[in-house]
């Protein structure tokens, strides 16, 4: 049972929720509510966006400023309200599909921009709320109901292609280990500037159930299994890392903040 | 006493945002709107507003809904393709009933079209461009100054109406310079949205006032907690599809519009009373028409101009009344018959109605306006 603090944050007249049991999303929304107690986030002043998938219906759920906005886009809507009102905290939780693929341009350019933002990255693999469709994270070889033979795309390594697209903090973890999720999210709420926390998911519904990992508790020994932290990962071959999930805080740098910047300029035109 | 400028319409539209207030702008470059983005990222800092240049058109809309949930009156521009992809998130603000200006400076279409011409062809998409049902208001202004006093009218209309307002502007005007008499501030109305009146344990955000059918709104930073969504919802904003629930969210959208029709409509009649012949234009064509409509009453001919500010709603009252006595109505645009299609639905066919379309790139020239009345006279 979640601490009577963290339920004052969830808007419990709306549940049951409409995640299946044993959807993985849920231990990173308790992750989430967790690391906004320890920080003592006022929900007033707490704006979470989402695009739309199973993972964007967290926000719905959360009793702060909450944001269900098209697939793909939360980041542009919560880049809106991010410069609008900067005092407030911004939090973007987003489905796999709805960060890389739909949404890509978006996160690279919330990346770029260094705009403090914390984005959750929901990754269970696979397209969950419109029925097991292959996700750009989805594996090579596992199947989907589009890839009815295995999937042939190459994935995205989602925190390389944040790391290169210019977060500040980016670090991975998994729905197995809801401790290091919340410190995560914690480091990344507190980190001045846009912070990508990947959270591998699961999804036994449309993921596991068409690769041979039915229930809910098989789906997390499964991510359990393939992940490997970032000091292991160091001695392993890149054939060795392979369908391997490596988790660990990957990037943590300070550079100046886009509404700082933003705000900097208005003083210096208004100087003038 | 008025400040005179010497303004360009797209100018004249961006002053005219930040004179309602506007605080918040989003774009992306495309001809032939770029200048109001131009305009904005020169004003708005000077101003302490926000300005961003997003990665794409959807991104700029997004920001820009984003900034108006956060309580700063926004805007953005664009113009043909940049128009299309505005449409999905242009259907949450309708949905999510967020106030914000939509300028459309039109260019030839469909796809990348003439991106430097001018043209009409985006009236029905004003109305009909996103999926679903909702009320439309759109603006379509035909003098720079226009373009000033338009842009301060689609704010206070959004913030009263709480959802997407549409300019429709053309090329044409973007780029024409003309005086503009700025009046001094105070001088005009400026609506603010409605806040709620409840402390925020008892607000229930999509409550809608029975006298207006209009929910107050609040910010997000200002004590109130809710939830923005583009599911159908109930009337504390939450999912849902309940039919009795989705049934009173949609309706109420349409129907907001519907109940203020008349305040909402504007038009401007030129020696339509005796006419037997009426033009009916809008925008930039309108300026060939009515001096083809004077140049026909020198010579003894009994035509008249209508002229609609708004296209949606659209003024159809008014045209009947006019086809009451006007025998033909002659319809220029500059596409291949859009307004056309609801002066056809005002008329009820009490009137011959004559379509006249053109979609060249050029305008109407008020000799071509003239021959349309003499074949008819
Ligand atoms: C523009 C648009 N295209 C497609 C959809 C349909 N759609 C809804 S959710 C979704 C994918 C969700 O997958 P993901 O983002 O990975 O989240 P999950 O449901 O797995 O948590 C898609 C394709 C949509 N809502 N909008
Ligand atoms: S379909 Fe998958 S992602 Fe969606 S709620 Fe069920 S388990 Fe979770």
């Amino acid at each position: 049972m979640p601490r009577p603090e963290i339920i004052k944050w969830l808007r419990t007249q709306f549940f049951p929720h409409m995640w299946c049991p044993g959807c993985g999303h849920g231990i990173i929304l308790h992750a989430l509510l967790r690391a906004l107690t320890d920080l003592e986030k006022k929900p007033e002043e707490t704006v979470i966006a989402s695009g739309i998938g199973c993972s964007s219906r967290m926000p719905g759920y959360i009793n702060a400023c909450t944001v269900h906005s098209t697939h793909g886009r939360s980041l542009a809507f919560a880049t809106g309200i991010k410069l609008a009102k900067p005092e407030l905290t911004v939090i973007d939780v987003m489905g796999d599909g709805d960060c890389s693929a739909i949404g890509g341009n978006h996160f690279i350019h919330a990346c770029r921009r260094n705009i403090d933002i914390t984005a959750i990255v929901m990754n269970n693999n696979i397209y969950g709320m419109t029925g097991g469709q292959a996700s750009p994270t989805t594996p090579e070889g596992a199947r989907a109901t589009t890839a009815p033979y295995g999937v042939i795309d190459p994935s995205f390594d989602l925190c390389k292609l944040a790391e290169g697209a210019g977060a500040t903090f980016v670090a991975r973890s998994v729905v197995s280990n809801p401790k290091q999720c919340e410190k995560y999210i914690v480091d990344g709420i507190k980190h001045k500037g846009f912070s990508v926390v990947e959270i591998i998911s699961t999804c036994h519904t449309q993921f596991g159930r068409r690769n041979k990992f039915r229930s809910p508790i098989d789906n997390i020994n499964r991510v359990k299994d393939l992940s490997v932290s970032q000091a292991k990962a160091k001695d392993m071959t890149p054939e060795e890392l392979k369908g391997k999930y490596v988790t660990g805080l990957f990037v943590n740098v300070e550079a100046p903040e886009y509404t700082d910047q933003y705000f900097s300029l208005v003083d210096k035109v208004k100087g003038e | 006493m008025p400040d005179v400028a010497f303004w360009q319409g797209n100018q004249a539209i961006a002053q005219g945002a930040l004179a309602a207030g506007c605080m918040f702008f989003a774009g992306y470059p495309i001809t032939p709107s770029s200048d109001i983005m131009e305009e904005m990222a020169k004003e708005l800092p000077a101003s302490g507003g926000r300005f961003i240049q997003m990665e794409d058109e959807i991104g700029s809309i997004a920001a820009t809904i984003g900034g108006s949930i956060a309580g700063l009156k926004s805007m953005t521009a664009s113009s043909g393709p940049g128009i299309s992809l505005k449409q999905e998130n242009l259907g949450l603000a309708y949905m999510a009933e967020i106030p914000l200006v939509l300028v459309n400076v039109m260019r030839g279409g469909p796809s990348t079209g003439v991106p430097t011409k001018i043209s009409q062809m985006d009236v029905m998409q004003a109305r009909w461009g996103c999926h679903g049902d909702h009320g439309t208001i759109a603006y379509s202004p035909s003098s720079v100054q226009e373009c000033y006093e338009i842009a301060i009218k689609a704010f206070n209309a959004a913030e009263r109406y709480r959802q997407p307002v549409i300019i429709l502007s053309d090329e044409v005007l973007g780029h024409m310079r003309e005086k503009v008499f700025v009046p001094p501030a105070g001088s005009y109305a400026v609506a603010n949205r409605k806040r709620p009146g409840v402390k925020p344990e008892k607000f229930v955000p999509y409550l809608a006032d029975p006298e207006d059918d209009i929910p107050p709104m609040a910010s997000f930073g200002d004590g109130y907690r809710w939830h923005v969504t583009g599911l159908a919802h109930n009337d504390f904003g939450f999912p849902s599809a309940r039919e009795e629930e989705v049934e009173k969210n949609i309706t109420r959208l349409v129907r907001k519009i519907d109940r203020f029709r008349d305040d909402i409509v504007e038009y401007e009649a030129y020696e339509v009373d005796d006419a037997d012949i009426v033009v009916v234009s809008y925008g930039t064509v309108a300026r060939s028409s009515i001096t083809a409509v004077k140049d026909a009453r020198k010579r003894g001919l009994k035509v008249g101009h209508f002229r609609p500010v708004t296209l949606w709603p659209f003024p159809d009252k008014e045209i009947f009344q006019i086809s009451k006595r006007a025998k033909t109505i002659i319809v220029p645009e500059l596409n291949c018959g859009q307004m056309v299609l609801e002066v056809e639905r005002a008329v009820h066919g009490r009137a011959k109605v004559i379509k006249k379309g053109l979609v060249n790139g050029e305008v109407f020239m008020p000799e071509q306006i003239s021959s349309f009345i003499q074949e008819v006279a």
